[in-house]
């Protein structure tokens, strides 16, 4: 009981910092139609900046003020990553064959990746636990189930970025640009929204998202290095696909059941099949759900 | 003169941005300290060179653009004409390659390595290109083709003629066998699910140390034989340069490799050729174009789906049972998503569909970062900015015309944007 507890902590911290990248990839699906591939190196991106303003920062200002620093940093800074990627690499492409932006988006991901390695070196970076210690839920046969504090800063912190996100996608007119857009771009274009705009937006917001997961990731396991980008990417988009990609609930849904499944595989089951769990699973929902959990299932009229 | 002041205020504005995007990476560098902590230190002479590089390619870019001639939207029938005298003498080169004089063994190499993702991207465009299914995961049937050959070799003592077509048949089976949970999926769940397929069986190979040897791979799989003439170095009797009377050396076994992945290179293109005339091709085809369309016209959409995926694979196979006996080594790490994005991305950029295409997206894609080595860790940074360039510059890929399978009258080429991209 408290060995489940335990994974159940783990696996909703995981889960968080999945869904929070699986918000941004189902955005831009549900936007432009198109798997960005690069946004898990948006990720890593984030990570190592939320590294390097940490390093330059430790030592001058208190810790939490340095890891906020980190967070709006590396959220800021890869919110123009995620718009110069979309100018660069996918605008031009727009409404053109659909394999052309996937292709583009691998390119970016190869680049991105590259571009980190050669300028920041292969090497695993880490850093000490910034937030030690934590507080016991329950104890039971001597074993203690812990929550730290940085799982309960982590988890505060993605429900004060989910909410202010919801609040903006539900109440705001960007959101409201955003979702018509969505839905059809060209009415929506018709009725005086600039589209281009609105994709640059969104784009800026999921970059932004997956940059602060980034951070969150870091702070979280303390080791990053260049690849972290490809395996956070392939499961935030399982997670997106899980949950019914285009769905914005579906991602934080997908993401949290993924932190789960992984968090239980590999405390019950082995931790080396638990990615393997992870893809079976994706596929057996899809076999009997084809458009995921909460996906519209899309009528085809001929 | 205000058009020169914007362009520069422009270029001035994406320099700016250029210098906030660099300023972490580029213009400052983590370092170890000796007590074991990280330290950060500045570079600004390159982080300079980047933004200043930024700017200057920026307005370079407006100065074109303003100049550059108006674009004709007529079909550029330039390459895909090319390729009617192109491809036979492509081919021809192909054939006396090794032969010519002065050419060097390490050139050989590259043309199996180039040859080997031929075959591939020709065996992924029956599934991408003709049926039209987003496949992200080819690189399971090219794992599964290599690691049947290796384990029957290291097992059972087979050799790699009896080996190349089980490789084949077992590809085949696991095409349909991961086939079958995904017929239902169309579009990006498709992509996905073919993409956890590949990583399964990757991540399967590397933790079933008992069977496959995990990450340490198998080693020592044999070389394939010329009707049991092995081509050792030593000589002597059973070798070929024993047979023949020759001295051995290492340029007759690459070149045996060679004409083995010609061969079969050639013989996927010949199928997939003939495929396309006949029912089960012009019914890929159509199931691109439209499926439900398909559907109500009585095509079996399942078994025509389900023999793609196992066409496709089963080529994957041959090329995986190939590439194990050239190697005489297999790890996972040669069958990692990489594999399957560089495969796709093939038949994307030679133009979904073209077969001559896939030839010159090969050349391109493997034999260019060859080139490059001397660049080494350059090389895949050169690699994914050119990925996205070349698609930006030609989004339908190299040849972006197509000659419809069948016409009334005369077939003629016609523009590769009329093409279904298939949603399957």
């Amino acid at each position: 009981m408290a060995y489940a507890l335990q994974q159940l902590v783990n696996g909703l911290t995981l889960g968080m910092i999945y869904g929070l990248i699986a918000v941004g990839y189902t955005m831009v699906y549900g936007i432009i139609g198109m798997i960005n591939f690069a946004h898990g190196d948006v990720f890593m991106i984030g990570a190592f900046i939320g590294i390097i303003v940490i390093t330059a920062l430790s030592g001058i200002t208190a810790v939490p003020l340095g890891l906020l620093a980190a967070l709006i940093i590396s959220a800021a800074l890869c919110g123009l990553y995620g718009f110069s990627i979309e100018r660069v690499a996918y605008r031009p492409l727009r409404g053109s064959f659909r394999l052309a932006p996937l292709i583009s988006a691998i390119g970016m991901s190869i680049l991105l990746e590259n571009y980190v390695q050669t300028s920041q070196g292969a090497l695993e970076r880490a850093i000490p636990n910034l937030i030690p210690g934590g507080i016991t839920l329950m104890r039971q046969d001597g074993f203690a189930v812990q929550l730290t504090w940085m799982q309960i800063a982590i988890m505060a912190v993605t429900l004060v970025v989910l909410a202010v996100f919801t609040y903006i996608v539900t109440k705001t007119p960007l959101g409201r640009a955003m979702r018509a857009v969505e839905q059809d771009a060209k009415m929506a274009a018709l009725l005086g929204i600039d589209t281009n705009r609105t994709i640059s937006t969104t784009f800026i917001i999921g970059s932004a998202l997956a940059a602060m997961a980034g951070v969150m990731f870091l702070l979280y396991y303390g080791v990053i290095d260049f690849y972290i980008g490809f395996n956070a990417g392939i499961k935030a988009f399982t997670a997106a696909v899980l949950g019914g990609i285009g769905s914005l609930p579906g991602a934080v849904l997908g993401g949290l059941l993924i932190g789960l499944i992984e968090a239980f595989w590999s405390g019950y089951a082995t931790v080396a099949y638990k990615d393997a769990a992870v893809y079976s699973i994706l596929a057996i929902v899809l076999m009997f759900m084809p458009s995921g959990l909460l996906g519209r299932h899309e009528v085809e009229k001929v | 003169m205000s058009r020169l002041l914007r362009d520069v205020k422009d270029s001035g504005a994406v320099a700016f941005m250029a210098l906030l995007i660099f300023a972490p990476f580029l213009g400052l560098q983590l370092g170890d300290s000796d007590s074991g902590n990280l330290t950060l230190s500045t570079r600004p002479a390159l982080l300079a060179a980047a933004v200043g590089l930024t700017f200057a390619a920026r307005f370079c870019f407006l100065l074109w653009e303003a100049h550059r001639p108006p674009r004709i939207p007529a079909l550029s029938l330039g390459l895909a004409k090319s390729g009617k005298y192109a491809a036979p003498a492509l081919l021809i080169f192909a054939i006396v390659m090794p032969f010519l004089p002065g050419i060097k063994n390490a050139s050989i190499d590259l043309g199996v390595l180039i040859m080997t993702y031929v075959m591939l991207g020709w065996g992924l465009n029956i599934v991408v290109g003709l049926a039209g299914l987003l496949d992200l995961g080819y690189v399971a049937f090219y794992a599964v083709g290599a690691y049947s050959f290796g384990l029957l070799s290291t097992n059972f003592g087979l050799g790699f003629w009896e080996c190349l077509p089980l490789a084949g048949i077992l590809a085949a089976c696991w095409g349909v066998f991961l086939g079958f949970p995904v017929l239902r999926l169309r579009g990006d769940y498709l992509a996905i699910v073919t993409l956890a397929f590949g990583e399964i069986i990757r991540l399967v190979i590397t933790n079933w140390v008992s069977l496959t040897g995990g990450p340490n791979g198998i080693t020592d799989i044999p070389h394939p034989t010329l009707f049991g003439l092995k081509f050792s170095m030593a000589g002597g009797p059973g070798s070929f340069a024993g047979f023949f009377g020759i001295t051995p050396s290492p340029s007759q076994r690459i070149t045996y490799l060679y004409y083995i992945i010609l061969v079969l290179a050639l013989l996927t293109n010949w199928v997939t050729l003939r495929l396309r005339r006949q029912p089960l091709g012009r019914a890929w085809e159509a199931l691109r174009e439209d499926e439900t369309a398909c559907r109500s016209l009585g095509i079996n959409v399942r078994n025509t789906k389900l023999t793609a995926f196992a066409i496709g694979a089963m080529f994957g196979g041959f090329a995986g049972c190939f590439f194990a006996t050239r190697q005489a080594f297999i790890s996972p790490d040669s069958f990692t998503f990489m594999e399957s994005a560089t495969v796709l991305a093939i038949v994307v950029l030679g133009g979904a569909g073209s077969q001559f295409g896939v030839v010159l997206a090969a050349c391109v894609m493997i034999g260019v970062p060859e080139l490059l080595q001397g660049l080494q860790i350059y090389r895949m940074l050169i690699f994914g900015a050119a990925l996205v360039v070349i698609m930006i510059v030609r989004p339908r890929g190299f040849i972006s015309t197509r000659r419809p399978t069948v016409a009334l009258g005369k077939a003629k080429p016609i523009s590769a944007d009329l093409i279904a991209q298939g949603q399957g």
